[in-house]
């Protein structure tokens, strides 16, 4: 995607592009560069003591069972929390965008938790679901389930995966309806009067309309799930019971700053970084092409 | 000329007349940054009040900086970008890290040394000096809050079970028996749980079955030693504490002190936690509880030991001005006195670091009027300490408390063994130490 | 017309009132919770608004937080300056940056491009010692700078806008060059004022990043003038031994929401126009 008509200067788009660059050199080239150099390094914590050990740092990653479940455990979790973000919220958009008058009712009450942080939503739900004075859990076990998110890994992670999606279902409500809304009533009246049903309406006209917002949001969520959902972690489970909930992001924030291991924690950045800057770069030449603007 | 000298004198005046001035306003600042929050961290402000006021010298200014972990990487942070805080308060997981960073910090017999004040290690609790001394006797950090895991029991259910309030259980399979005839009756959901499931179950029960969590002298012989957890006593408890959930006498609470819900609520009737946990359970629990030592397997020999501390010291980081340190080390002697001690350790269930702490706080009839607390005392001092009861030296022991934490939740889903599960723990442990010992080489 | 039956109308009123009862939920009980007694939350599930509304917010606001060593007044403000700063400088650094992108062509401007839109993926959180220490070299502990600054360094909003630009229609620019007009005269007058809707959802979606921050500002806060409101609730439920005061912790949660979501509410239209003109 390129414009056709551009301005000509030799001066001014350096200028303009300088802030951003200045800003992305110092607080982000160069801190990732270095945890680039120290994930050659093995240092005590203090860093008084430091050697080069090439690759070590991820050998001892990859030889690691803890470390290859994180990337299974992470796997599961992001696709959850993209996957019941999405199709919630999708489907309370376009039901809000069905009930017209009232549908600014709705919004203001589904929107909420996108105003909530991370971490509080992870308190929460904490709050909620905890096995001794949480209400949730109260009513759940009254149901005759076993509620225990402490002991059990398939509840632990539920409960993560609600806590997270929560959020996300609020915002990219918002994305959804407000693309919803764009869309003129006249093609879809025009459908209508052709006999289209709605299911069918949906899917071939809404819904390819829908994907300059899709991919937007596609984008956000995946970095939601990867990143942003480590207050919801640690605030829940701590990545435990028995490393159900150990997502990649968490993993790399236990062990650089609970156990202090330098060197492995900035590989796990690194790597990461890799898995990230690769998603992208896919995103970028390969689904954008395919969206329709 | 005669301008210029005017010039002097005047500025000469001023600084004369500014100098009683600068010396007021400005006292040399001591920064300490702890994990106190809540209604500890109202005490910190209110002790490092009190030696602000008691001289003009010295400012100590205390900065909450979150949990122990937040603290400890906060220090660590601010001494990697040269911005470091005088004090730092570390938990005593942290403690082989700190030891051997030896460019980074200041050993406290050191700063005492250098300030001429008078300090005498032989005052403080030997079984909490231990943790911080050298082998030779030298002292690194300072003892700040230490405390130890004690049985807690609600007396009421006892009582509502016709059980004798006055008897708490002594030993496992006592506790098993009164955990039976509770759930039994009705009266409770489950009969105990626990907080710091590795501090407790392991750690102090090895301490109080005077058996070694690992070798070399639990770690305090060189950072060559190894875990050795998995032994026939740590491997039979923890199966058991397994076993015991079908009969509702155990039931796992989670990872740090989440479980004192389970407690204060009623759901079980007994709960092993900190020492520490007194004052809180004092304002949550709407019942009378009493506190005993924690219980022991009396076929073991040599059981019941001493149990070990937990809890934080403060270190002095490198780094700063020598006129700092003596500001450090005047902050540290006003922290050791008796009536400063016997106050936090009054106000908040830690133990009192120094003897004379311990006599003022018995003198002062404390102990009478709150049954329960020199419980934790009695305990830490039972017998004189072993090599196996002297409290543990090993490097990234937060990470092994993380693994435990997580061997302990598969062993008690019932997806592992006792025996499989701390097997693991040990073969994890042991990878993190000779990495440690590598990088501390 | 499309058709609406009774049926359907019901069906969705019905998924609506489910979803907006589940979402809202653990919100209302988060206030339920701020108006109880620590007793009442812990032992009983209080589905009703209890009696203790004004004393718990009173000592939210002044008792409670003093522990933080900051009132909640100062912590909000200090989120507010966070924010706000967080949300003005992205904004206007990017405007700049996806117009020099979209409307010139230079040399290097891939490797820009790629630059700022690598750091989109790739949040503070995974590299936050080495940033720590670029912020402790630079001085900016302890400061709005430094609470402002490394937060900025994301491209969300290049993104965004670079979207938005690319829809803008070629003649407009043609008619503008032809005119003479040169290209700081076109950003002006032209991009801008039709940014404005964009801005404005930016604005909403900026701040609530912003405000929500914990984990970077409580890395390099130590004095408690700078501390933010969340800092504030994190710091309370760190209680270690003691016992968390849950309805203190719920009235301070839910002042810690207001801002945020009168933002989302009071901005709801521009935001949601903004959104649509962007994202066509």
């Amino acid at each position: 995607m390129e414009k056709r008509v551009v301005f000509r200067n030799n001066v001014l788009p350096y200028l303009l592009v300088a802030p951003q660059v200045i800003i992305t050199l110092v607080f982000f080239i160069w801190p990732a560069s270095q945890a680039l150099w120290w994930s050659f390094l093995r240092e005590d914590a203090f860093g008084t003591k430091s050697a080069f050990v090439w690759f070590e740092n991820f050998a001892d990653l990859f030889a690691s069972a803890e470390y290859l479940n994180s990337f299974r455990v992470t796997l599961i979790f992001s696709s959850a929390v993209a996957g019941v973000g999405f199709s919630v919220a999708l489907l309370l958009a376009v039901m809000a965008d069905r009930a017209l008058r009232s549908a600014t009712v709705y919004k203001t009450l589904i929107i909420w938790p996108y105003a909530v942080a991370p971490v509080v939503a992870g308190v929460l739900w904490f709050f909620l679901f905890n096995p001794t004075v949480g209400m949730v859990a109260f009513f759940i076990k009254k149901a005759g389930v076993n509620w225990n998110h402490t002991l059990n890994g398939t509840q632990a992670m539920t409960l993560v995966i609600i806590a997270a999606a929560w959020r996300e279902i609020s915002y990219n409500f918002l994305f959804f309806l407000a693309g919803l809304q764009a869309i003129p009533h006249a093609f879809i009246e025009a459908a209508a009067i052709d006999g289209a049903g709605p299911w069918k309406r949906f899917w071939t006209i809404v819904f390819p309309l829908l994907s300059p917002t899709m991919f937007f949001l596609i984008v956000v969520n995946i970095v939601y799930a990867f990143f942003d959902t480590f207050g919801v972690i640690h605030a829940i489970t701590r990545g435990g019971p028995n490393y159900a909930t150990n997502i990649l992001v968490y993993k790399v924030f236990n062990d650089g700053f609970i156990n202090l291991d330098l060197g492995g924690s900035a590989a796990q950045s690194v790597i990461l970084m890799i898995v990230v800057i690769t998603l992208t770069v896919v995103q970028f030449r390969f689904i954008e092409r395919k969206v329709n603007y | 000329m005669k301008q210029s000298r005017n010039l002097w004198m005047a500025l000469a005046a001023v600084v004369i007349l500014m100098m009683p001035a600068l010396a007021l306003a400005a006292p040399v600042t001591v920064n300490w940054w702890h994990a106190h929050g809540g209604a500890l961290g109202e005490k910190v402000n209110a002790i490092c009040d009190g030696f602000n006021k008691s001289q003009n010298q010295y400012q100590v200014v205390p900065s909450y900086k979150g949990n122990y972990s937040d603290t400890m990487n906060a220090g660590i942070a601010a001494f990697r970008a040269k911005n470091p805080p005088h004090i730092l308060q570390v938990f005593e997981v942290g403690t082989a890290t700190m030891m051997a960073a030896k460019g980074a910090i200041k050993p406290v017999y050191q700063v005492m040394k250098e300030s001429g004040l008078p300090f005498n290690p032989g005052a403080y609790l030997p079984t909490v000096t231990g943790y911080y001394t050298t082998l030779d006797g030298k002292m690194l950090s300072m003892p700040f809050n230490s405390s130890t895991p004690v049985l807690y029991y609600n007396k009421d259910i006892f009582k509502k079970a016709g059980l004798d309030p006055e008897k708490p259980p002594t030993t496992w399979p006592a506790l098993a028996e009164i955990a039976k005839k509770l759930v039994a009756a009705g009266v409770c959901q489950a009969g105990f749980s626990s907080a710091w499931n590795g501090w407790i179950h392991i750690e102090n029960l090895s301490a109080w079955h005077n058996v070694p969590i690992g070798t070399k002298a639990n770690g305090f012989g060189g950072l060559d030693a190894s875990y050795t957890f998995n032994g026939p006593v740590q491997v039979r408890h923890i199966q058991q504490l397994a076993d015991w959930q079908k009969d509702k006498v155990f039931v796992y609470g989670g990872r740090t002190n989440a479980g004192n819900a389970k407690f204060s609520s009623g759901e079980v009737a007994m709960y092993t936690e900190s020492s520490a946990g007194y004052a809180g359970f004092k304002k949550t629990c709407q019942f009378d509880f009493g506190t005993a030592m924690l219980p022991y397997w009396p076929e073991v020999k040599g059981a019941p030991q001493n149990t070990i501390i937990g809890g934080a010291s403060l270190w002095v980081l490198q780094g700063h001005k020598a006129a700092d340190y003596k500001g450090v080390a005047a902050f540290f002697n006003y922290l050791s006195k008796p009536e400063v001690m016997a106050d936090w350790h009054q106000a908040t269930g830690y133990l009192p670091i120094t003897l004379a702490a311990y006599e003022l706080t018995k003198k002062q009839g404390f102990y009478e009027k709150n049954p329960g607390t020199e419980t934790s005392l009695k305990q830490m001092t039972l017998h004189k300490p072993t090599e196996n009861s002297k409290g543990l030296r090993f490097g990234d022991h937060a990470k092994t408390r993380d693994i435990m934490d997580n061997e302990f939740e598969a062993i008690f889903a019932g997806k592992k063994t006792a025996k499989q599960g701390l097997d693991d723990a040990v073969k994890a442990g042991n990878e993190l130490l000779r990495k440690f010992q590598k990088a501390n080489k | 017309m499309v058709a609406h039956r009774p049926f359907q109308t019901f069906v969705t009123h019905g998924i609506l009132i489910l979803g907006a009862l589940v979402l809202a939920f653990p919100i209302y009980v988060t206030f339920v919770a701020s108006t109880h007694t620590i007793e009442e939350v812990t032992k009983s599930f209080p589905l009703l608004p209890g009696s203790h509304l004004v004393e718990n917010y009173l000592r939210a606001l002044t008792v409670g937080p003093r522990d933080v060593g900051a009132t909640v007044g100062t912590m909000m403000l200090n989120s507010l300056i966070m924010a706000l700063g967080i949300t003005f400088g992205k904004i206007s650094i990017s405007l700049l940056a996806a117009f020099a992108i979209v409307y010139f062509r230079f040399r290097l401007r891939n490797v820009f491009f790629w630059m700022i839109f690598i750091t989109l993926m790739l949040p503070i959180e995974v590299r936050i010692l080495p940033t720590y220490k670029v912020a402790a070299d630079l001085k900016l502990l302890d400061s709005y700078s430094g609470l402002i600054f490394p937060l900025i360094a994301s491209a969300t909003a290049t993104f965004l806008f670079r979207q938005f630009f690319m829809t803008v229609p070629d003649e407009l620019c043609e008619a503008h060059r032809i005119d003479g007009g040169g290209p700081m005269r076109f950003f002006f007058d032209i991009l801008l004022p039709m940014s404005r809707t964009s801005i404005a959802a930016l604005f909403v979606i900026l701040f609530i990043y912003g405000w929500n921050q914990y984990l970077w500002p409580l890395l390099i806060t130590s004095d408690q003038k700078y501390y933010t409101l969340l800092i504030g609730i994190k710091r309370m439920l760190d209680v270690g031994e003691g016992q968390a005061e849950w309805p203190i912790i719920m009235a301070s949660t839910i002042l810690a929401m207001l801002p945020p979501v009168l933002v989302v509410i009071f901005m709801q239209k521009q935001f949601v126009r903004g959104m649509t003109e962007t994202e066509k």
